[in-house]
């Protein structure tokens, strides 16, 4: 066993890419494909809890670290590490694994064999960006999501498959490419590829700016921030339930994470002059994602543009630069992953019954699906924010945490404008639900459904069940992440003590922050 | 180890309703009936139970100490901010934790017989059970984020019931309504914690709970310089909780639900809920003059203008939708003037009898075959004899008549707010008292006395209701009569029971200690012996004062407690006098107000109507045609995003011109540039 537990990160990140590639030479049949992924899935998830119980709770920095010189000379290495950010988020990813192939049993008919692979490949590229401390091996991971994700829009996608595939292609690809330039000049500076040799540069402010805005940019796109967001609704609409659910639930978190885990601490003095304009773009994209939402007509569409608003969040409590905001944002991806999750398998459900998505063409759905209605209704209530419920836990802090920001100008104002995404939210949400569920059952085409069956349970209740546990039991998910949100924040800490030692007359709100750190220590 | 039987006891009081909801819920297809609507019945009674058990053992303790906590696990422990989840028994808790369980109880039963023939009985008494555990939650949590947890939990409860009979759209958006209007309460709510927190968090010791009640208490002083906009805030959310001015609107609407769901939420406990906090909060808004006169003056002014509306409606269950509107409104004009024990004691006495009104309603609306128009009804008097009784018990309770409940507790928030608040509001609850008794008469003419108008299909059906319906009727009647008796004022030669059981959680500790630390400091200080003598004399002069003040006060209240009876009798008799034997006189007033104002008010001065053209039909339309079509799919996606491609494609395409393959192009091209740097070398040399 210590052959598995000594290189446990290796194996969490490549027995879905070993089992891509069992499926695509051995398997006969569509059902064999089927049911070795959803193996090869239920393993990694397994493997992956062996992460949660042996996580050191008071540790800040990586662990299961492994690092091996690769090319280069060493300046390139194979560096994977694991830390309270990422432990979640890797758990995240190999939650809904084997519930997004589930979800695919009925829903993809042809070249299974196909899907089953890249759904696998994707799974392994998404742990291995969550877990690469090289940048290079970084990128290789970050652009290797794009090649799944391609083909699933492309090949099982609906009516604008290409136009969404190619778009979303092209426009993640742009943001990365000024990543990658960024990356090459930092890594000809620290003479490694290793993020740990990253973060010992002594960069200027004017460097800073141009490598910040590289690497936000590429993040900004991926979350997606206002106003990078419009591959995102065609994306949704045009890829199949299982790349909708991955896609909500875990690609876009790549954008927020990078934010956390790149662009703050290694860009500090940036961070501080441009973090601002970020926040601002956050709370534009809370109220505008959230309005826009109330006008759609396609349920997907809907569910599409509110995530917009929800990442809004995440992206104002990472830029509150305080711990209990920042910590909030990392709460609030998880909780996101799971409600809008939920609510893509949910839409996934009615659309394989009925092959649509009009809001128009429903009503009354309630009852001739009672038990659908019910999970759509608690989903619904998870994702708006419902004490008790993992949205409300991750909003509550982010905000809290934000209105409390030192270092973010306007702060408060800030607060008062994204907490009417909680008023706006329930606004769309439950229009919706009364039009597609509540009134008469006025559409004959609906008569006669078929309420959920078994295996569509078996997908939603762990999804139902983690969406209150997040909610009443927030603490040993937060204890764990806590350390490590307060490390990636560290070198802010330090580069105010630094502003505050060349300026003879200290500002209030550094004086402030120095109070706080000490506090902490 | 008793005490801690009734510490964990506290739990169970909470949590026994919603093993009832999971239970029922789980099996909402499976379960038979009968036992379904039993078992949500012995949960709350269990709940009843276990609130007796702890509240006697409150009783035994010293009147200082008494309160019992439970705390159950931490919920977030991040840095300074600590959150547990755990539940508190104090006066004020206990209060609410019996109206909750012991009225919730009555209206469990009651729902046997009311909802016997409806297609969703389990569904019904999953969702009673739910909101019954919510509402527990919000009375009993030990801090303000427990609180919020059970008022938001109580607000999907009151939109999942409101929206029951969802086959009727109306009934859906009636429930979406209220939901969305409470979240915007709560929008206020979350950034009055917000406040509070940010401005206590640096301030705490390590573990301390920053939202818990005794800690925010304890450090109370320091919440001064925000306590205006915090409990402004607060307040927000308790205007929308509470159906005050301006976000009252959900309410009436709300009457879409089933009666008892009206009987139970949207009367008798959780519209209570923003007093309660108020109420809660106490030692926050004793520190701003300004929040507590905004309070006294939207709950006045709330007062008066539900009952104007009450006067005209048709519908029995609006009329009495608008009375609790009007009397949750007196319950805040009580704690805007710092009679927050008033304003609880009225919370308790309408529950009594709203509930009472409420479920007499039922009552009649289940004998008329489920009509609510009062102009089709008449007569019952005879045909429903239990219903008759109670509901006119009911009905002089509300209208403040001695000895009945509302008298006690009406009589005292009318003469706080004379002795503590002014004339001003003073008149605009005693013209809203003599509205209540005149509308509420009319009510019952219209529904008791004189001929039945109903059709003669629904005639031949009425009949009085079932035990289940009726002996809740009865019980509350009894409660209607009794329950003011536990605050029976001193000027009467009453000991005010109810007002001595609450002093401890309203006496302004945090705010003595401060005055208390800061006489010390000026005593220790140069002028400390002066200061110390005049602060003597000032307490002797006052006591003095007050002294002589005391016989006049007595006399004062003697009046105007005569008064306010004799204006709720003139009420009541005109109502009934009017609306039996002067109808034309109705008709007549409708005219001699041109027809205008009877319109204005019977239309709830179109405030619905100003609210869908102001707000809801612009934000439809920006958001759809500027931000949707103009801004995301024109601007943005179309000119910038695609454009991008489209210029790329351009310009691509002209660059394939250039790479055509034919090698005389290539030469004309050659040729041309080289011609044309030759001219620009001759130019410019």
């Amino acid at each position: 066993m210590t052959f598995v537990t000594d290189h446990i990160l290796t194996w969490v990140t490549f027995v879905p890419l070993a089992g891509a590639l069992l499926i695509w030479l051995a398997a006969r049949s569509d059902a064999s494909a089927r049911f070795m992924a959803l193996g090869v899935a239920v393993v990694d998830l397994i493997l992956s809890l062996h992460l949660v119980r042996h996580f050191n709770v008071t540790q800040a920095t990586d662990q299961f670290v492994e690092h091996v010189a690769w090319l280069a000379g060493g300046r390139i290495s194979y560096s994977l590490g694991l830390d309270g950010v990422s432990l979640w988020l890797v758990i995240l990813t190999t939650v809904l694994g084997p519930l997004v192939i589930l979800s695919t049993w009925t829903a993809i008919t042809h070249r299974v064999r196909e899907a089953m692979g890249f759904l696998l490949f994707l799974q392994a590229a998404m742990i291995g960006t969550f877990l690469a401390r090289d940048m290079l091996l970084f990128y290789i991971f970050w652009e290797a999501m794009l090649i799944p994700m391609y083909f699933l829009i492309g090949i099982w996608g609906g009516k604008r498959r290409i136009y969404a595939s190619v778009k979303f292609f092209i426009y993640t690809m742009v943001g990365s490419v000024f990543m990658l330039v960024a990356i090459l000049y930092m890594s000809v500076q620290a003479g490694s590829m290793a993020l740990a040799d990253f973060m010992l540069l002594d960069l200027g402010a004017e460097q800073q700016t141009w490598l910040f805005i590289a690497f936000a940019l590429a993040f900004a796109i991926k979350v997606p921030l206002f106003p990078f967001h419009t591959w995102l609704p065609d994306a949704h609409v045009e890829a199949p339930t299982a790349g909708s659910v991955i896609l909500a639930g875990i690609l876009l978190k790549m954008g927020t994470y990078g934010l956390l885990r790149f662009a703050i601490p290694l860009f500090p003095t940036a961070t501080l002059a441009l973090g601002p304009w970020l926040a601002w773009l956050a709370v534009i994209g809370i109220i505008y994602g959230a309005l826009v939402a109330m006008v759609q007509k396609d349920v997907k569409k809907l569910v599409a543009y509110s995530s917009v608003s929800h990442l809004g969040f995440v992206v104002l409590g990472l830029f509150s630069l305080t711990t209990t905001g920042a910590v909030g944002g990392v709460y609030q991806m998880l909780a996101h992953g799971l409600t809008t999750g939920a609510l893509f398998l949910l839409v996934g459900v009615i659309y394989e019954r009925r092959h649509t998505r009009e809001i128009a063409d429903f009503g009354g759905l309630a009852h001739q699906m009672p038990a659908f209605a019910t999970v759509f209704m608690f989903v619904t209530l998870g994702s708006i924010g419902l004490p008790g419920l993992c949205g409300f836990t991750g909003e509550f802090m982010i905000l809290f945490g934000s209105f409390g920001s030192t270092l973010l100008p306007h702060a408060k104002l800030l607060v008062v404008l994204a907490s009417t995404g909680v008023v706006l939210g329930a606004i769309y949400m439950l229009w919706m639900y009364q039009r597609v569920f509540l009134g008469r059952l006025s559409n004959e085409a609906n008569r006669g459904l078929p309420d959920l069956n078994l295996r569509e349970w078996a997908v939603l209740l762990p999804i139902m069940i983690l969406i209150v546990v997040l909610g009443v039991k927030p603490a040993p998910l937060v204890d764990r992440m806590t350390p490590s949100v307060e490390r990636l924040l560290q070198p802010l800490h330090a580069e105010m003590a630094r502003l505050q030692a060349d300026d003879p007359q200290p500002m209030p709100l550094v004086t402030d922050l120095a109070r706080l750190t000490e506090e902490e220590r | 180890m008793e005490t801690h039987a009734v510490e964990t006891a506290l739990r169970w009081i909470v949590l026994v309703p919603l093993i009832g909801a999971a239970v029922n819920g789980l099996l909402v297809r499976r379960m038979p009936r009968r036992i379904a609507g039993l078992l949500a019945c012995a949960a709350v009674g269990v709940s009843f139970a276990l609130s007796v058990k702890v509240v006697l053992r409150l009783v035994g303790m010293d009147a200082e100490q008494r309160l019992v906590t439970d705390t159950l696990a931490p919920w977030l422990g991040l840095g300074p901010l600590h959150v547990n989840i755990g539940f508190a028994m104090d006066q004020l808790s206990a209060v609410m934790a019996l109206v909750v369980s012991g009225v919730g109880f009555l209206i469990h039963v009651y729902s046997l017989g009311y909802m016997a023939h409806d297609a969703g009985y389990n569904r019904f008494f999953t969702y009673l059970n739910l909101f019954i555990f919510a509402m527990l939650t919000l009375v009993l949590g030990e801090n303000l984020l427990m609180l919020f947890v059970g008022w938001e939990g109580v607000g999907l409860c009151s939109y999942l019931l409101i929206s029951f009979w969802f086959n009727d759209e109306a009934n859906a958006a009636a429930g979406k309504k209220a939901f969305i209007v409470n979240r915007i309460g709560d929008f206020g709510f979350l950034l009055g914690m917000f406040v509070i927190g940010t401005t206590l968090l640096p301030e705490l010791h390590h573990g301390e709970g920053v939202f818990s009640f005794q800690v925010m208490r304890e450090y109370a002083h320091l919440l001064g310089p925000v306590a205006t906009l915090a409990g402004l805030l607060l307040f927000v959310g308790a205007t929308g909780k509470s159906a005050q001015i301006p976000l009252y609107i959900w309410l009436p609407d709300a009457m879409a639900g089933p009666t008892p769901v009206s009987a139970l939420i949207h009367a008798a406990t959780m519209v209570t809920a923003g007093v309660y906090m108020i109420a809660r909060m106490n030692f926050l808004y004793v520190l701003s003059e300004t929040a507590m006169a905004v309070i006294a003056a939207v709950g006045a002014v709330t007062a008066l203008f539900a009952a104007t509306i009450a006067l005209t409606q048709n519908d029995i269950k609006k009329v009495l939708a608008y009375s609790t509107v009007s009397q949750l409104g007196y319950m805040m004009l009580a704690c805007g003037v710092g009679a927050f024990a008033a304003g609880i004691f009225h919370v308790m006495t309408h529950a009594f009898f709203k509930a009472l009104l409420f479920l007499g309603s039922g009552s009649v609306i289940h004998a008329m075959s489920n009509e609510q128009d009062m102009r089709l009804m008449g007569g019952l008097r005879k045909k429903l004899p239990v219903t008759w009784w109670t509901f006119l018990i009911g009905t002089v309770a509300l209208a403040g008549v001695f000895p009945f409940a509302g008298f006690f507790s009406k009589d005292e928030i009318l003469w706080k707010a004379w002795s503590q608040g002014g004339i001003g509001l003073w008149l605009l609850g005693f013209l809203g008292a003599g509205l209540t008794a005149f509308y509420m008469m009319r009510l019952v003419s219209l529904t008791f006395f004189g001929e039945n108008r109903a059709s003669d299909e629904v005639k031949h059906h009425i009949h009085e209701s079932p035990a289940t319906m009726t002996m809740p009727l009865v019980i509350l009647a009894v409660l209607s009569l009794t329950g003011g008796w536990l605050g029976i004022p001193h000027f009467m030669g009453g000991q005010n029971h109810f007002e001595t059981w609450l002093e401890p959680v309203f006496h302004q500790e945090a705010a003595g200690h401060h005055e208390a630390d800061l006489v010390q400091e000026l005593e220790h200080g140069a002028l400390g012996e002066t200061v110390a003598v005049l602060a003597t004399s000032a307490h002797v002069t006052h006591d003095v004062i007050e002294g002589l003040d005391h016989a006049g006060e007595e006399a004062m209240e003697w009046t105007l407690a005569s008064a306010s009876l004799a204006w709720a009798l003139l009420g009541l008799s005109l109502g009934t006098w009017i609306y039996t034997k002067r109808q034309g006189l109705a008709a007549a007033g409708q005219r001699f107000a041109g027809g205008a104002l009877h319109r204005v008010l019977l239309n709830k001065y179109y405030v619905d109507e100003m609210y869908e053209a102001a707000i809801l039909r612009p934000g439809y339309a920006v958001s759809e045609r500027v931000l949707f079509r103009t801004v995301d799919a024109g601007l943005i996606d179309g000119l910038l995003v695609n454009g991008s491609a489209i210029l790329v494609a351009i310009v691509s395409a002209l660059l394939r011109l250039f790479q055509n393959g034919r090698l005389r192009f290539y030469a004309w091209v050659f040729a041309s540039g080289a011609a044309g740097f030759i001219l620009y070398l001759t130019v410019s040399g």
